[in-house]
């Protein structure tokens, strides 16, 4: 089974050898004669003598003796901020000015930076404490410089704002400490002493983003930005059904076109599609974006279809729900459901359907490469995940990792589609047939035909009440296409990491649960989404627990409340059927607590006075779901407009992620979020006939528009001393299924089925 | 292929386009400007705004050849220093995510603040649904809309 990137494990990268303090890793001084030694970071002329002295006692920081502090970012940035929230964390332990910090991207590197896969919501996660020891080191060397300079105890001083303070009143910049630092020991890690979270004067606040007034003035590089000299522009058409093969084409028309000037096969790998190669295709090569466009429009392909030619994603839909009828493949069992539901007074048996959805990413994917003539490659690519772009250009080309050369630009959005490398991986091939610079631009057409989709899915619950009316079985029945089945067709059932995603990871105290699933086969590319299948498992779930509370008689809190142990660590290993993944960390490490997913319900109820609301009868909604190891609970109001249209008029969000970092880029994760799910629960869904997507641009994919809007989104973040967790894919999951069971309020009907009209 | 004079942020620009060549790629591809962004073709998404006189326009969808001499506003030329009411209300509410069409309601913001100098909520929601986003920051755009229409 292929691992899934964001099931990465975590333990080995925090070990990464950049974090280990050796003389030869850690400490790297350089001067201008040496020649730049670090992270294609250019050095200006200037200092003593003309030469700029740099202390660089890790990969991420290089202190200037003209005072310039640089930090490199080396996760991706797709709009949860993390270019500026784990510099900051950086910034913070050094004492440093964050005014004039300079943020440099990082290119894809694994040996030099570590795990650069920004994915599954964990860079803060992962990186919180290598980047505080990262920024102490330097300060330590920094103090210690200073106090020997000054003849004190390195104890009396601190730093703040770019210097070195005594107690007794000394100053001096850190730029005129760094050419002392040349011959100067890596302090021991053990001798490093964290500052105190109370001391901190960026960690725990409202930051802005470091790219904030370059996006507003246009100044903010994105991938289709990168313009090189000589470059050309690739469009290509690529195969209508997953694994359809160029039969001949005819490139006359495409190649009449003024300023065309070549036309490319490029090979797809058939079935399975694989995760991170191209689809067949036919690219046309031009001057600028039009005349690709209009040449690619030309183009006559005659295809071989292949076996998705007759794929209905609504047959199949129909199929796979009528399987989950059956018993399944059990994937967690506790008790026995079968006597529950023998022995119950009640049984509550619903299904729920979820479609396919596109990332659909504001910024298509589009990536530049330049293969040169001494066998190298240097790209730049709007890429979640780098280093396996790099791989996987490598491997297409057959061609030395070292030899090429990953530049990472801003991503204009990502959910999880620019993890998948295929679009680098065609401009790599293109630039090389081309003998010239090029980029491959994706239209949005491309981009909604041919993305990798977050699966449809069916599922049954059946849900008994003992004859005392006790919650006593639960049996959940879940069947999609799952995402390994993109890179191995024998892939018929979920992972276990797709059900650890909300689904075998149920919380709840029920004497009787199975859980089971059931065989669907993938047709098209299959991926994964924001919150990947948190996305329909909460909606199932949340949605049931909601009904079930009704048949109780109970108000929808109390109950979720009366079912959750008070203040337990949750270990489901006996019950579930294979290794519980806790989102790749150990549970010793991050335990599942009930008394964390309890905090975060009273929080919300709280803050959105829910008892209130629900007694002046307003149609509030209410979820809770735990998902990449943080801790969401939500309550959505909804109301109908004067022509009947749906108004959300307000969410509120309690969360627990632990200590938060960047507390406004948590709270705008968890806006967007509520953005992001009400499109996922309204407005979009992707279907294919005859093997091919039906939806073409925004008017046939909609995703919310302004006026559709939740109005009011209030955020309460959780005080908390945990160590964080992340933010960026937890909103999602309980908004659908909040909304949702405000929308019953509002009209009497359930929804059991998204997207829903309401 | 044909001559074209237009008329950007004041400055006269000559590019040689075929006449069916949408404005947003004569910007980007033949002049270099890479403010204005592609996102979907077919004037659905407004990433690609740009004023044509005082009006909005999705540059995507029109072709060089009836630009005339119509002047022309893309981000780049929207303020001297970004310092525009709208920019500086951009960044004091902190509106971008991953900011990919941000630039595109800015402009769109100001045409908007154009033609209505003090909208009301409702007028903003009507007069900025033409612009998507795809990371949520509905609530922050309106928020900076009306700061910097109060300045």
């Amino acid at each position: 089974m292929p691992k899934f990137p964001f099931l990465k494990n975590k333990e080995t990268e925090n070990k990464s050898k950049v974090f280990i303090p050796s003389r030869r890793d850690f400490l790297k001084i350089s001067t201008l004669a040496s020649g730049g030694f670090l992270l294609g970071v250019n050095f200006q002329c200037s200092g003593p003598k003309g030469e700029l002295v740099t202390f660089a006692p890790n990969v991420f920081i290089s202190i200037d003796s003209d005072n310039q502090v640089t930090i490199i970012a080396h996760r991706s940035e797709m709009g949860t901020g993390i270019r500026t929230s784990l510099p900051m964390i950086v910034a913070d332990e050094l004492g440093a000015d964050w005014e004039k910090v300079k943020i440099v991207q990082a290119e894809g590197n694994e040996e030099k930076y570590g795990d650069q896969n920004t994915d599954g919501s964990y860079s803060v996660r992962m990186f919180y404490e290598p980047m505080r020891k990262a920024g102490a080191t330097a300060r330590y060397m920094l103090i210690a410089a200073a106090a020997e300079k000054w003849g004190i105890d390195a104890s009396d001083c601190h730093t703040e704002k770019g210097q070195v303070l005594s107690s007794g009143g000394k100053k001096i910049n850190f730029g005129d400490l760094v050419e002392g630092l040349k011959d100067k020991e890596m302090p021991d890690e053990a001798s490093i002493t964290l500052k105190e979270f109370s001391s901190y004067k960026l960690i725990g606040k409202d930051i802005a983003i470091y790219d904030n007034k370059d996006i507003a003035t246009g100044k903010a590089i994105f991938g289709a930005d990168v313009d090189l000299p000589n470059m050309q522009v690739a469009v290509v058409r690529r195969s209508p059904v997953v694994g359809a093969k160029v039969i001949s084409y005819n490139d006359e028309k495409a190649l009449a076109i003024p300023g065309v000037n070549s036309v490319h096969k490029i090979e797809g790998a058939g079935i399975p599609p694989g995760l991170d190669k191209p689809l067949e295709g036919v690219a046309v090569i031009a001057d600028n974006t039009w005349a690709a466009m209009k040449g690619r429009d030309a183009l006559e392909i005659e295809w071989d279809l292949g076996e998705n030619q007759q794929y209905s994603s609504a047959k199949q839909l129909d199929e796979m729900l009528k399987s989950t009828t059956g018993n399944g493949q059990v994937r967690r069992e506790r008790g026995n459901f079968n006597s529950a539901r023998q022995g119950a007074g009640q049984v509550l048996e619903r299904t729920y359907l979820a479609p396919f959805y596109a990332h659909a990413t504001l910024e298509p994917p589009a990536a530049i490469a330049d293969f040169r003539e001494d066998g190298t490659c240097e790209i730049w690519a709007p890429t979640q995940h780098p280093q396996w772009a790099r791989q996987a250009v490598a491997d297409a080309m057959q061609m030395d990792l070292d030899n090429i050369k990953m530049n990472v630009t801003l991503l204009g959005g990502g959910f999880g589609r620019k993890s998948k490398p295929d679009f680098v991986v065609e401009a790599a091939i293109l630039s090389k047939a081309a003998k010239s610079p090029v980029r491959v631009q994706w239209t949005r057409e491309d981009d909604l035909h041919h993305d990798f989709f977050h699966a449809q899915s069916a599922q049954r619950i059946r849900a008994t009440l003992d004859k005392n009316g006790n919650f006593s079985g639960w049996n959940h029945h879940t069947v999609f296409p799952a995402i390994g089945a993109t890179a191995s067709a024998t892939e018929l059932h979920p992972s276990s990491g797709e059900l650890e995603l909300g689904c075998i990871d149920f919380p709840f105290e029920v004497p009787n649960i199975r859980i089971e699933t059931h065989e669907s086969k993938a047709h098209t590319r299959i991926g994964w989404l924001r919150s990947v299948s948190n996305i329909h498992h909460a909606f199932a779930i949340s949605c049931m627990l909601d009904e079930i509370a009704e048949a109780k008689k109970m108000d929808p809190v109390d109950f979720i409340l009366s079912i959750l142990a008070e203040n337990k660590d949750l270990d489901l290993s006996d019950e579930i059927k294979s290794d519980f993944g806790n989102y790749g960390e150990p549970l010793e490490k991050f335990p599942w607590n009930t008394k964390r997913l309890r905090g975060v319900i009273e929080k919300v109820a709280l803050e959105a006075d829910w008892k209130k609301m629900v007694s002046e009868g307003k149609a509030v909604g209410f979820a809770v779901h735990k998902s990449f190891l943080t801790y969401v609970a939500c309550i959505v109001e909804v109301t109908k407009g004067n022509n009947g249209q749906i108004i959300i008029p307000s969410v509120h969000y309690a969360v627990d992620c632990g200590i938060g970092v960047n507390t406004d880029r948590i709270k705008s994760q968890f806006e967007g979020g509520a953005q992001f799910a009400t499109s996922l629960a309204m407005t979009s869904a992707i279907t294919l006939e005859n093997g091919k997507v039906q939806q073409n641009n925004f008017d046939g994919y909609q995703i919310i528009r302004m006026p559709q809007s939740p109005k009011k989104i209030h955020v309460h973040i959780m005080e908390s001393m945990e160590k964080p967790t992340g933010v960026g894919e937890p909103p999602v999951p309980p908004y659908i299924p909040a909304l949702c069971n405000a929308i019953y309020k509002l009209t009497g009907e359930r929804i059991y089925q998204l997207p829903f009209k309401a | 292929m044909e001559k074209y004079t237009i008329t950007v942020n004041g400055k006269k620009q000559e590019v040689t386009a075929s006449e069916d060549m949408p404005l947003l790629w004569v910007l980007r591809d033949l002049l270099s400007m890479k403010g204005t962004k592609f996102g979907c073709g077919q004037a659905l998404c407004g990433a690609c705004t740009v004023l044509v006189g005082d009006e909005a326009t999705r540059s995507c969808s029109l072709p060089i050849s009836a630009v005339g001499n119509q002047n022309i506003t893309t981000i780049e030329g929207l303020s001297q220093n970004g310092d525009h009411p709208l920019q500086k209300a951009w960044v004091e509410h902190i509106v971008p995510q991953c900011g990919y069409c941000q630039t595109g309601q800015i402009m769109n913001a100001a045409a908007l603040l154009k033609s209505n100098p003090s909208p009301s909520e409702a007028e903003i929601e009507s007069a900025m649904a033409g612009n998507l986003c795809r990371c949520g920051t509905y609530n922050r755009i309106k928020d900076a809309i009306l700061t910097a229409s109060k300045s």
